[in-house]
């Protein structure tokens, strides 16, 4: 006997949900390091501090940046789906709610833009 | 859920003919069905199996959403087939029917179900009366909580459609899955029940309810319109419970 070879189907917007929202938890676990590399060299005096933020002010970290802030609102916003499943049994219409969490990761991160930062 | 058929123009024979394709093995077998009025995805089967290839391998019992045995992927989707309409799954005329995901294949659309009923096994998905049986019988009140959540799953009919949607089962073949946790989850609010502590200790492993990742494909595929997820998160809320008993009465 052999095992089906039948395919998942396409249109999984949960699916979506979950990968979104572990990829944007592992990056920002490994941004994690980086911020208190930043905070420990704050340690060793301000010329440091300066020389390490030195190094992030060109054009792949700043992106690096705006992703981070939309990974950062994206896990929140789907974290805050599965506890509104698990917790308040919230029976959602999935794809509407999941594409609401990732607008709304994608307006933080424009916010983020236009805030200058 | 149905979308409307427009019997009038079948009958005028509007579409005429649908164009079947079943998996066999690793290739797909064409059909060319009559369409028909009120006509089930398990009345295409059937016509196929009668009339064009008798070899044609399926499994069907009661046809009327009571057994659960006729399910298959429709389309992409797993479904029950005996009241899953053709006019609400093939507008365009056109059937893709293959085994259940996750199930190893007996033939054809015939799957094996013996590793789905041997994790309700392992999932303690049975009751248990425990040793000594009560002197009078236990007093279950209609609108209890414990009641109206074991309600809320005990219309199961283990077609193995959840099953057959969920990723992590995929991706774990150990993965309990969701009908054998949702069957764990009513028989820990069924309060004639002792063995609780057994159960939760069953589903919390590494194969059990934490595992789930909330995608709600079994809540979303389910044809009973049952919602395993929230079953699996009350598991995982009380097997957490357990395991702070546990610790508090360690320390």
């Amino acid at each position: 006997m052999r095992a089906g070879v039948t395919q998942a189907p396409h249109r999984r917007p949960g699916y979506a949900a979950a990968l979104v929202h572990r990829l944007s938890g592992i990056a920002l676990a490994l941004f994690l390091p980086m911020h208190f590399i930043a905070l420990g060299t704050a340690l060793q005096g301000a010329d440091r501090l300066e020389t390490f933020l030195g190094l992030t002010h060109n054009g792949f970290v700043r992106t690096a940046e705006w992703g981070l802030v939309c990974a950062l609102a994206a896990h929140m916003a789907l974290g805050l789906r599965v506890l509104a499943i698990e917790w308040l049994s919230y029976r959602e219409r999935t794809a509407i709610v999941v594409s609401g969490c990732l607008a709304t990761s994608f307006a933080v991160g424009l916010l983020f833009l236009l805030s200058g930062a | 859920m149905t979308a409307p058929v427009d019997h009038a123009a079948v009958a005028r024979g509007a579409t005429e003919v649908l164009r079947v394709r079943v998996r066999r093995g690793d290739g797909l077998a064409a059909f060319a069905v009559p369409r028909r009025a009120n006509q089930t995805v398990l009345d295409v089967v059937t016509e196929i199996q009668r009339d064009q290839d008798p070899t044609l391998a399926y499994r069907f019992a009661c046809r009327v959403g009571m057994c659960g045995s006729c399910g298959m992927t429709v389309n992409g989707r797993p479904r029950w087939t005996c009241r899953t309409r053709v006019a609400a799954v093939a507008p365009e005329g056109e059937l893709l029917l293959e085994p259940l995901r996750n199930l190893p294949v007996v033939k054809d659309l015939a799957v094996d179900m013996e590793p789905f009923f041997e994790k309700w096994r392992r999932a303690h998905g049975y009751f248990e009366p425990g040793e000594n049986p009560p002197d009078d019988f236990a007093a279950v009140l209609p609108d209890s909580v414990e009641r109206r959540e074991a309600d809320a799953g005990i219309e199961c009919i283990n077609c193995g459609v959840c099953y057959a949607a969920c990723d992590v089962v995929t991706w774990n073949p150990d993965y309990l899955g969701p009908a054998a946790l949702n069957r764990a989850w009513t028989l820990v609010n069924d309060v004639r029940d002792r063995g609780g502590a057994a159960r939760l200790a069953a589903v919390a492993g590494d194969a059990g309810c934490h595992s789930c990742h909330s995608h709600m494909s079994c809540t979303e595929h389910c044809p009973k319109s049952l919602s395993p997820t929230f079953a699996i998160a009350g598991l995982k809320r009380e097997t957490g419970k357990a395991a702070l008993r546990r610790l508090w009465r360690r320390g």
